[in-house]
């Protein structure tokens, strides 16, 4: 505990912002669907780092960024069942998962 | 208290009663398709019909959840929309095998819309916008031997979840400035920090990606054309009002402090969207895209409304999304018709439709009207109404920016009338047959259309019970 709040609040969002635009910049370069969905989750887990951050270092009176972050788990994995089941499906038709191969639709 | 709870939360249990029944029938033994349409649709017609009884206003559970006659009203306008769909979309569902599904995607993505129009509290809202976003991306897959469908969902999937990404942080750099969630909170802190600023910036950029304002718009014509029909005409209208209603509620109560940084976002997105929307709309055959660009070019109207920041302003923008869920379900309804029968979406196929469809064409050639905003009709009132609130801040400029952008949506509007009546076609689309129910969507559309627009009295209760800034 007392080792962790050493490490000044800075530091933290400067990680968790990294890891935002690391994802974002995975969603923008990838052409795999899967990988897509990878780095849609490394941009929700970035911002889980900032809820338990300032949660703990700002406000720890009250819990309400402990529950976002929880919230903001259980719907990440909604939200991938339901794209997983959308990727699967996208397979069965194209035979492929690469983002460059579902392109009919332009413009 | 506990009749207070059920008061409150009528409509959105009514929902949740639906689904478990859906549920229900489902374990059941198989019921035909024909057995099982007329039913669901007259429970649909009920949830809509008790929407209008028993209204209360409060709140619940500490403030995150509140309730007032427009919160009801905009309900009322959703539950509508989501019955005349329902209805529509009989010849399409009439030989599908997955019927209950596609009602429980729909109903389920309904209540996450109420949460978040009712929401007073940054998580509800979060909440609320995923449950009405996740199962429409199962939706837009529903056809799913059509490789185009599957092609619509998973754009939308990725899309959406890039957007809630943003939404989300955005929360997070909201809470940590200002240490709360609730609206109540917020509401007291001004701009004061660049950083406050950048945070309200990426809320309001994930609102647009749902409403697919230009530049978030890249999704849209993708995700409508892809879609069925049934589903693109849920997105276009439902979810987009609810979007509106929301992001209306929103910067009006929790964004009152920050009301010169937003009142500069809507105005460069309004004109971004009209200008945008009305380009790309003019070189579209597809009908589906050509109505996803035209809805673009409508939420650029909306922000111009939502600009404004006054009851007045606050009441057009409830009206003109009343009167563009008419116009915009009956086109929809026609062009759902035909694609049900024919498999035909495209502009051209609809050459000399006239001939043999008279009852189809016209009401194709009213919500066209409808959608310009040709004076008997009520799209004419809504955007006048619009600009009206619009100038109310004497930006007179960006008026006159969308009154020549209406001028151009004219052409695309009318090329399209112009296609069903003066053209010749040697292989025009057979006579339809049009099944009663989609007879009774369309009836209702058309009056829509044309008694929202005359009798005041609709304007005026939505004006009495709207509020300003």
């Amino acid at each position: 505990m007392s080792s962790l709040s050493e490490i000044p609040l800075a530091h933290i969002l400067f990680v968790s912002t990294a890891l935002f635009f690391i994802g974002m910049y995975g969603l923008f370069t990838r052409k795999n669907l899967v990988t897509l969905l990878m780095a849609i989750e490394l941009m929700l887990n970035s911002v889980n780092i900032n809820f338990i951050a300032f949660n703990k270092y700002l406000y720890p009176g009250k819990l309400d960024g402990v529950f976002f972050s929880l919230f903001i788990i259980t719907i990440a994995a909604a939200e991938a069942a339901v794209a997983i089941a959308i990727i699967i499906n996208l397979y069965r038709s194209h035979q492929s998962i690469d983002v460059d191969d579902a392109t009919e639709m332009k413009y | 208290m506990l009749m207070d709870f059920f008061i409150l939360l009528k409509q959105e249990l009514v929902i949740v009663a639906i689904i478990f029944l859906l549920l229900f029938i489902n374990l059941g033994k198989d019921r035909s398709n024909e057995s099982l349409l007329p039913l669901i649709n007259v429970v649909l017609l009920l949830n809509v019909l008790l929407g209008f009884f028993g209204s209360k206003e409060g709140s619940l559970f500490g403030e995150m959840f509140h309730t007032g006659k427009l919160i009801i009203l905009e309900k009322n306008i959703l539950n509508l929309a989501t019955w005349i769909i329902s209805l529509l979309s009989f010849s399409w569902l009439r030989t599908h095998k997955h019927v209950i599904e596609f009602y429980i995607l729909l109903l389920t993505a309904l209540l996450g819309m109420f949460f978040m129009i009712s929401s007073g509290n940054l998580l509800v809202l979060y909440l609320g916008l995923e449950m009405s976003t996740i199962p429409i991306a199962a939706a837009a897959n529903f056809d799913l031997a059509k490789r185009k469908s599957s092609e619509a969902a998973m754009k939308m999937i990725i899309s959406s979840a890039f957007s809630s990404a943003l939404v989300l942080l955005g929360i997070s750099w909201i809470y940590g400035v200002s240490g709360s969630l609730d609206f109540s909170v917020i509401l007291l802190q001004g701009p004061d920090s660049p950083f406050r600023i950048f945070a309200f910036i990426l809320l309001v950029s994930g609102f647009a990606f749902k409403m697919s304002a230009v530049p978030f718009h890249l999704w849209t014509a993708d995700v409508y054309e892809g879609a069925p029909v049934s589903v693109t005409a849920y997105l276009s209208v439902v979810s987009k009002a609810s979007v509106v209603f929301v992001i209306l509620a929103f910067l009006y109560n929790a964004g009152k402090a920050f009301a010169d940084t937003w009142y500069h976002i809507l105005i460069v997105l309004s004109i971004l969207s009209i200008i945008i929307g009305n380009l790309f709309a003019l070189r579209q055959n597809n009908f589906k895209r050509f109505l996803a660009f035209s809805s673009i070019a409508q939420v650029g109207f909306i922000f111009i409304g939502i600009a404004g920041s006054s009851q007045v302003s606050s009441a057009a923008v409830v009206y003109f999304v009343l009167v563009y869920v008419f116009s915009n379900l009956a086109a929809f309804g026609v062009v759902a018709l035909v694609s049900a029968v024919s498999g035909k979406e495209n502009i051209s196929d609809y050459k000399a439709f006239y001939t043999t469809n008279p009852l189809l064409s016209w009401v194709l050639t009213i919500a066209m009207f409808s959608l310009a905003g040709v004076p008997p009709t009520a799209g004419f009132f809504g955007k006048f109404f619009l600009l009206m609130a619009g100038a109310a801040k004497g930006n007179y400029w960006l008026i006159g920016i969308a009154a020549l952008n209406m001028v151009v949506s004219f052409y695309y509007y009318l090329r399209v009338v112009k296609t069903i009546f003066m053209e010749e076609n040697s292989q025009p689309i057979e006579k339809l047959a049009i099944p009663g129910a989609s007879r009774l969507a369309l009836y209702i559309c058309l009056a829509g259309m044309l008694i929202a627009g005359l009798a005041s009295c609709v304007y005026d209760y939505i004006y009495s019970i709207s509020f300003g800034l």
